[in-house]
Formats: structure tokens, sequence, C-alpha cells
């Protein structure tokens, strides 16, 4: 058996692919893309609701935001570990985000503007990356499959704690409720794109569900998130952002209208509200955070001299 | 006792997805003969299918007498519990 045949086999067997296993160089150059994608999305996905934690209305709010944004960048380092683990160093996956080479998911370049986003951004980003973390627990890879059991496991809170802030708003007074209403509508269709083009326009989908990276397509997993969208707004009793929303009983799943694709390319290329600033403030911190890196290795170097004076 | 081999932790991957697991020490003149020796005495039926092996003197652990420092302010935060939020039944699944 060649090492092209026994990889295909694992796949094939639902056995998970290990680091030191041999993989083919395409395998693990779209893991690298994805792995480090996703993990460039929890570390950016900081930036929005981190602008509102010292905004906060009550301590108590301020403490689950906190929170919240501790956990993001937990996340952004389980999956910069496993992504490591393939052969790449962490320095230049950030470059590589930095110099916008890789990509970051396309929502966090909308601006969170109301206390009401912070809710919705709660409910519908992490209701819909959820739904696609819940698929990929099953990814093909190891690691990548371990971290995402991690992520899931502890980001259960993150849509409810946004869903409980829906849920104040909108039965609260006429403009909270408003408020409530304008989060929805600027953050619904955005959170739809979160699942990437359309199956038969996806550049990497077909292979990576050959290769089992991803489990299930971009369509079957928008509307998982569509179906149960479509359950919750009712419950906050909000108007639902799509006209066109309607229960297919023959399909059992609601059929929807249509996303704004030029919207979510435009966006991805660049153009959206807060791109510029969001990669602007990322090499800002990290800047900043220069000192703090030749600190320790001044340090390991100083004690790297030190042990072998003492050898001498 | 000087002559004594160095002590290894064993950690053992029962199957391809899981993590490696502690299952145990051994003493052992190096890595090699350490990951000889786990296989002879710790996975004689099959047990995995990777193993691990560490020195012993090479891990840094935490200990239970600081467990305070290290795990208390954990339980002043319920808020990261899912189960702390309550919703209405209709969404009580989310």
């Amino acid at each position: 058996m060649t090492p092209e045949q026994n990889f295909m086999r694992k796949i094939e067997a639902e056995e998970k692919i290990e680091p030191k296993d041999w993989m083919p160089d395409a395998y693990r150059k779209n893991l690298v893309r994805q792995v480090s994608q996703h993990a460039h999305s929890e570390v950016i996905g900081m930036q929005p609701e981190g602008n509102w934690i010292t905004r906060a209305p009550s301590l108590r709010r301020k403490a689950i935001l906190l929170s919240k944004v501790q956990d993001e960048g937990g996340h952004g380092l389980y999956l910069y570990s496993a992504c490591e683990t393939l052969g790449v160093a962490r320095e230049e996956l950030v470059a590589a985000m930095q110099q916008g080479i890789a990509k970051y998911a396309s929502i966090f370049n909308y601006p969170a503007q109301t206390w009401a986003d912070v809710g919705a951004i709660g409910w519908l980003v992490d209701g819909a990356a959820i739904v696609n973390q819940v698929s990929l627990q099953r990814t093909s890879y190891g690691p990548y499959s371990r971290a995402m059991i991690r992520i899931c496991k502890e980001e259960s809170f993150h849509q409810r704690q946004g869903f409980e802030i829906m849920l104040v708003l909108a039965s609260g007074s006429p403009e909270q409720q408003a408020m409530a209403q304008d989060a929805l509508n600027r953050f619904y269709w955005p959170s739809l794109m979160m699942f990437g083009p359309h199956d038969a326009e996806s550049a990497h989908s077909a292979r990576s569900m050959q290769w089992k990276i991803k489990r299930e397509t971009n369509d079957d997993l928008r509307q998982k998130f569509i179906d149960q969208t479509a359950e919750q707004v009712k419950v906050l009793g909000l108007t639902h952002p799509d006209r066109d929303l309607k229960w297919n009983a023959e399909r059992g799943h609601y059929d929807s209208g249509d996303i704004d694709w030029d919207e979510f390319y435009n966006v991805i290329n660049g153009n959206g509200h807060a791109n510029r600033q969001r990669l602007a403030h990322h090499i800002q911190a990290h800047e900043e955070g220069a000192w703090v890196r030749e600190a320790m290795s001044a340090y390991k170097a100083r004690r790297k001299a030190l042990t072998a004076q003492q050898a001498a | 006792m000087k002559d004594q081999l160095d002590l290894f932790e064993v950690f053992v991957r029962a199957r391809r997805g899981l993590d490696h697991k502690h299952v145990g020490s051994l003493h052992a003149e190096d890595h090699e003969q350490a990951l000889e020796y786990a296989r002879d005495v710790y996975t004689r039926r099959s047990e995995g299918v990777s193993i691990w092996v560490v020195r012993s003197a090479d891990i840094c652990a935490s200990q239970e007498d600081d467990s305070e420092s290290f795990f208390d302010p954990s339980d002043d935060k319920p808020y990261r519990h899912a189960t702390y939020y309550q919703l209405p039944e209709a969404v009580k699944n989310m």
C-alpha cells in the first residue's frame, strides 16, 4: 500500500490523521489555510465586542462580556497550536494575516454600533460559528478536531448570553425594541454569509469534503442556521429581516431570500466598514507588545550564557 | 541510588483522534529505551496506537496546596457556564 492509499484508507475508515502521519501536501496546505483562518477569526473577533467592555450597561454584563472575549483569545490559541502541528510557525501565520494574504471571517469587518449589536453578535455570529464548529468536531485532522471539541464545550454560553441580551431588549421599552430590531436587521444577512459561498461557487469545498476536512457543505450548514434562527426570532417577537422566508413543508426546511453576494465579496476584498481598522489595530497591538517578546528573548539569552558560564 | 535510571512518564493514545493519556511511569536509560519498555509494560493488549514518553523531571506541575491561586477565581464566575442563562422553553436547545 502506498502512503497515499494508506492515507485515504484512514480517511474512508473515519480514522483521524495525526501530526506525524504521512499526508498529501495539498491536504496539509488546505488545513493550514482553513485552521489559520479560523484562528485569525477568533482573535480579530475580539475587537468588535472588546470595544463594548468599558461601556457594558451593568457590572454583570461587563463580567460576562469580559469572559467571552477572553474565551475568544483562548480559542485563537488552541487553533494556532493545532495549526503549528502541521509544521508552520505562528509568526508566519500572523504575518500572512497582517499582510492581508490570509483572511479572517468577514463578519468582523462590521462595526458593533450599539449595545444590541453585542447581543446580536453573541446570538447570531456565535450561533453561526457554533453550527459550523459542531460539524468540524468530526473533521479528519486529529488536533483540529480536538480543538473544536474543546471550543464547542466552552462556547455554549456565548450564544445564550447574546440571546439573553436580545430577550431583555426585545421585551423592553419601544426604544430598546427598536434597537434590538435594528441589530437583527444589520447582523442577519452577514451571519448567513459566514458559511461561505454557495457550494457550486466554493473554491475549496469539494476537495475538503472528499478529505473530510469539512463534513457538511456550506449550504447545508447555512440551512441549519436559517431554520434554527427562524424559530428564535419568533421567541423574541421581532420581525424577521428576510421577507421571503417561508416554511417549505415538502423539504422540511425554510426557503429563504437571496443573499447579496456582491456585498460579501466587497467586504472580503477589503471594502467593509472596518477592514482597515481591524488590521491596523491588530498590527498596533502586536507592535506595542514587541518589548515583551524582546525581554523574553533577552532573558533566555542571559540564562543560556549563565548556564554556559557555570558549566565552564 | 546514584545508579538508578531516570524516571519517565508514559502517555498512550488509545485510538486515533483521542488525546494521549497518562498511564504510568517506568525507569529507563534514555528516550529510546523508555519507548521500548513502555511498549512492553503498558501496551501488551493493544492499548494504543501511539506512545509518548517524557522524563518525569521535565514535567513542571502545580501543587494541590497551591490550588487556591490556580483555580479558586473560577468559582465565582458561574456566568461562564451555559446553564447560568435562563431562556424560554422554545429555545432551550441553544
